[in-house]
């Protein structure tokens, strides 16, 4: 595996998940060390021991999950390491006044003395690229950096990005959104498996391109825009102001009203923590309704349980697969039994029945395509793409009415996504209401036939396919926030 | 009753130093991320070795002697939980395992099963103004501990919150892989913090058996090491709340010892036990009604693994 860095120029890294875009950048940064191999910088072989030595010799990376001390402030998250002290005092005017400088100097507006979990995630990414450029980084490392903002703040982000190109800054830029990729890199490298296969200038090539380029064999395209038709199912869910409160007593969703009809796909967009997570709990009779009220499935959605849930026909396929969908240690075929085990064919009376099970599960890692097809293999020992498979299946193979899926493809590769999405697809055919609920702007808009957008735990607009509008969209997901940057 | 509550003003004063003294210890390492429960452990190996010391040579040399014993323990602690990566919890409960088998074993073979013989205790020091007045007076007449436990509370806080050391520690108990990225030691970190914690949950120990008792007896500390955790707790993993709440622990010691002694006609209604479990219901109530409202630095009880996030 090799790779040369141009001094300031806008690379991007491209690559499927586990293609070790990320074990690359680490072992540049020097949290990881490399077993073969040289850096050569500026034409010196160098050896980073630590990322000590990396932020000594001017490279500095944002994470893909911030490296911030959410209690402490921006100032203080900053100067960590390098404080400026005054007789032995840590100097906290300094240190504001030194941020607020290198804020100025790269045009960011952030307040040096907010605490950073009071920032809003753009803001807080902010906070990190200023950490890196504080420490005088010439090459900056972004990893998956849009993966959590808003078109907006990406768009800013990228402002960023050039800028800092202008003032002489290499930007490595590390990804899997194409799109994003082409309207902002100049170079493209694209990793499989470990290795370099390709680079291309970015004037030079398409998504199409990229995207075989990165999965290694031409695939279908993604389904073409279907045409839109109003619902005509019969209502599945029918929500009217939907209150639920937060662990700290706070109002999560306030006043949240949808529907959702049998036949169709609708989207919940949002940024993270504006109430999708709630909602879906709401839904699936996890998390108890403060006010509001409802019917799901011709029964009221007051006092629901999980289990009433799953016995009304609610299949739940849950964000965080580890804590909520599996039991990680237990084997594929005890979990494809989770919440059936007392039914046939996972049952026969008061008795598990192991003959039906083992028949069922076979049948469906076959219909999955989930490798290894081995049902006594613990589920940890599974990727996570195949992880969420088994989740998928074991939920629409209860054969739900109402399907309520957040986050169905994440960390899933290009081939698995398109899987999850073909399914899901094929139980609206069938029927189905599904509610998807997602943090990937894209994935709502190309799944879904209704969009209610969630900002702070109120719908702040609905959009049918036909009126769907990435900034208008993006616009009301982030509405009532104050212009950070 | 202003003689009575000098006389418990005066036994809450003599008697606090040993739980601020763990109080802090545990502030310090948990602030790290490391979980402390060997506190009580730390605290016995600190007592029994400044008492066994002090046998020898002058006290104060004792008391150092036995901060090191705390730091000893400490440092098999550190080398599980930091080194190894085992459980915090199971680390320090073995360790307080160990204190107390250990210290037995050590005080019958060598001494009597009842306690070391008596030592010269700390001197204590007659403040010159107030010594005699009314109330006040219950500051004078004690150890130089008790002066130390009044400042180094406050010391500890500035060094947390005003310097460059301080900002590290609270940040490497939130988010140690933070620290990592900014090329910091996060082992380095935590170490200073253990070793530090037990350094003063052994001189929370050797108080005991120096300034308090003059000798190291058979129970030593008796749970105070726990309650010294529950001061933590309930100070909110502050130097001046574990400070205040550790005094406040004392002081229902004091009430205890008090009400015993001032109004023995009080036995006759509440039993012994009851006033002997008094400090310790104390600390249930406080904690039962402080409740969910935790603030408890985020990273802690969990090891530092650095390719995992």
């Amino acid at each position: 595996m090799s790779l040369e860095i141009r001094a300031g120029e806008l690379l991007a890294l491209v690559g499927e998940n586990g293609a070790g875009k990320s074990s690359l950048m680490n072992v540049l940064y020097g949290l990881y060390h490399p077993d073969e191999g040289d850096i050569l910088l500026d034409g010196q072989p160098v050896r980073f021991k630590s990322p000590r030595d990396a932020i000594a010799r001017g490279i500095g990376m944002v994470h893909q999950h911030f490296m911030l001390v959410p209690t402490l402030t921006v100032a203080e998250n900053v100067v960590l390491g390098r404080e400026p002290t005054r007789w032995g005092r840590l100097d906290l005017e300094r240190a504001c006044a030194e941020v607020t400088a290198t804020c100025q100097r790269f045009g960011f507006q952030l307040d040096p003395r907010a605490r950073v979990d009071t920032l809003t995630v753009g803001s807080q990414q902010k906070v990190e690229i200023v950490k890196a450029l504080h420490r005088g980084a010439k090459v900056l490392i972004l990893d998956e950096p849009t993966a959590v903002l808003t078109p907006q703040e990406a768009e800013d982000l990228f402002r960023v990005a050039r800028g800092l190109k202008e003032q002489g800054h290499t930007v490595v830029f590390i990804s899997h959104k194409l799109r994003e990729v082409l309207s902002v890199a100049e170079r493209i490298a694209v990793m499989r498996r470990g290795a370099l296969v390709a680079e291309v200038k970015a004037a030079e090539t398409h998504v199409a391109e990229l995207a075989n380029l990165m999965v290694g064999e031409s695939r279908p395209g993604q389904g073409t825009v279907e045409p839109y038709q109003p619902p005509t199912g019969e209502v599945l869910l029918e929500a009217l102001a939907l209150k639920a409160l937060g662990e700290d007593g706070r109002a999560v969703l306030d006043g949240v009203t949808l529907t959702v009809h049998a036949g169709e796909i609708v989207g919940i967009a949002g940024v993270d923590g504006n109430g999708q997570r709630e909602l879906a709990e709401v839904i699936t009779g996890l998390r108890p309704l403060a006010e509001g009220q409802g019917t799901l499935l011709n029964r009221p959605l007051s006092a629901l349980s999980p289990d009433e849930a799953r016995r009304r026909g609610v299949s739940h396929v849950p964000e965080d697969r580890l804590r909520r969908a599996v039991v990680k240690d237990m084997s594929v075929e005890e979990n494809m039994a989770l919440g059936r085990q007392g039914h046939p064919p996972f049952a026969r009376g008061p008795w598990l029945d192991f003959a039906g099970r083992r028949e069922r599960t076979q049948k469906l890692l076959g219909a999955y395509d989930v490798r290894p097809p081995d049902p006594l293999l613990p589920v940890q020992a599974l990727s996570g793409g195949n992880q969420q498979k088994v989740v998928v299946a074991r939920e629409l193979d209860s054969q739900p009415k109402l399907l309520v899926v957040v986050q169905p493809t994440r960390g899933l590769d290009i081939s698995a996504v398109a899987q999850v999405h073909a399914r899901l697809r094929e139980e609206r055919a069938r029927g189905v209401g599904v509610l998807l609920i997602s943090l990937d702007l894209e994935e709502v808009l190309t799944m879904s036939d209704r969009v209610y957008v969630l900002f702070e735990g109120k719908v702040t607009g609905t959009f049918t396919r036909p009126e769907f509008d990435e900034r208008e969209i993006g616009r009301r997901m982030t509405c009532a926030e104050p212009a950070h940057g | 009753m202003l003689e009575l509550l000098e006389a418990l003003l005066f036994s809450t004063l003599d008697a606090a130093p040993a739980l601020i003294f763990a109080a802090l210890g545990g502030v310090l390492s948990e602030r790290a991320g490391v979980v402390n429960v060997g506190v009580e452990g730390q605290m016995r190996a600190g007592a029994f070795c400044a008492a066994v010391a002090a046998l020898f040579m002058p006290t104060p040399l004792g008391v150092v002697l036995g901060m090191l014993a705390g730091a000893g323990l400490a440092a098999i602690h550190g080398y599980l939980s930091i080194r190894w990566r085992s459980d915090q919890v199971v680390s320090g409960m073995a360790i307080n395992l160990v204190a107390l088998a250990g210290g037995t074993f050590l005080l019958e073979s060598l001494y009597s099963p009842n306690g070391t013989p008596a030592i010269e205790q700390l001197p204590r020091w007659t403040l010159p103004l107030i010594h005699g007045v009314p109330l006040l007076g219950a500051l004078s007449e004690h150890s130089g501990m008790t002066y130390l436990a009044l400042v180094l509370p406050f010391v500890f806080h500035a060094v947390l919150t005003h310097t460059p050391i301080g900002l590290r520690l609270r940040a490497v108990g939130e988010k140690p892989h933070a620290v990592a990225t900014l090329g910091l030691s996060v082992q380095g970190l935590r170490w200073g913090a253990v070793l530090g914690g037990g350094l003063l949950a052994g001189l929370g120990g050797a108080v005991l058996s120096t300034a308090v008792l003059d000798r190291f007896e058979q129970h030593t500390p008796a749970g105070l090491g726990f309650m010294a955790l529950a001061a933590m707790v309930f100070g909110r993993w502050t130097p001046l709340g574990a400070f205040g709440a550790a005094s406040f622990f004392a002081f229902g010691n004091a009430l205890r010892i008090g009400l015993a002694s001032s109004a023995p006609g009080i036995l006759e209604f509440i039993p012994q036990g009851f006033l002997l479990a008094l400090p310790y219901l104390l600390t249930l109530i406080l904690l039962a009604v402080q409740g969910q409202r935790s603030s408890a630095p985020a990273a802690l009880g969990t090891p530092y693994e650095q390719e995992s996030r």
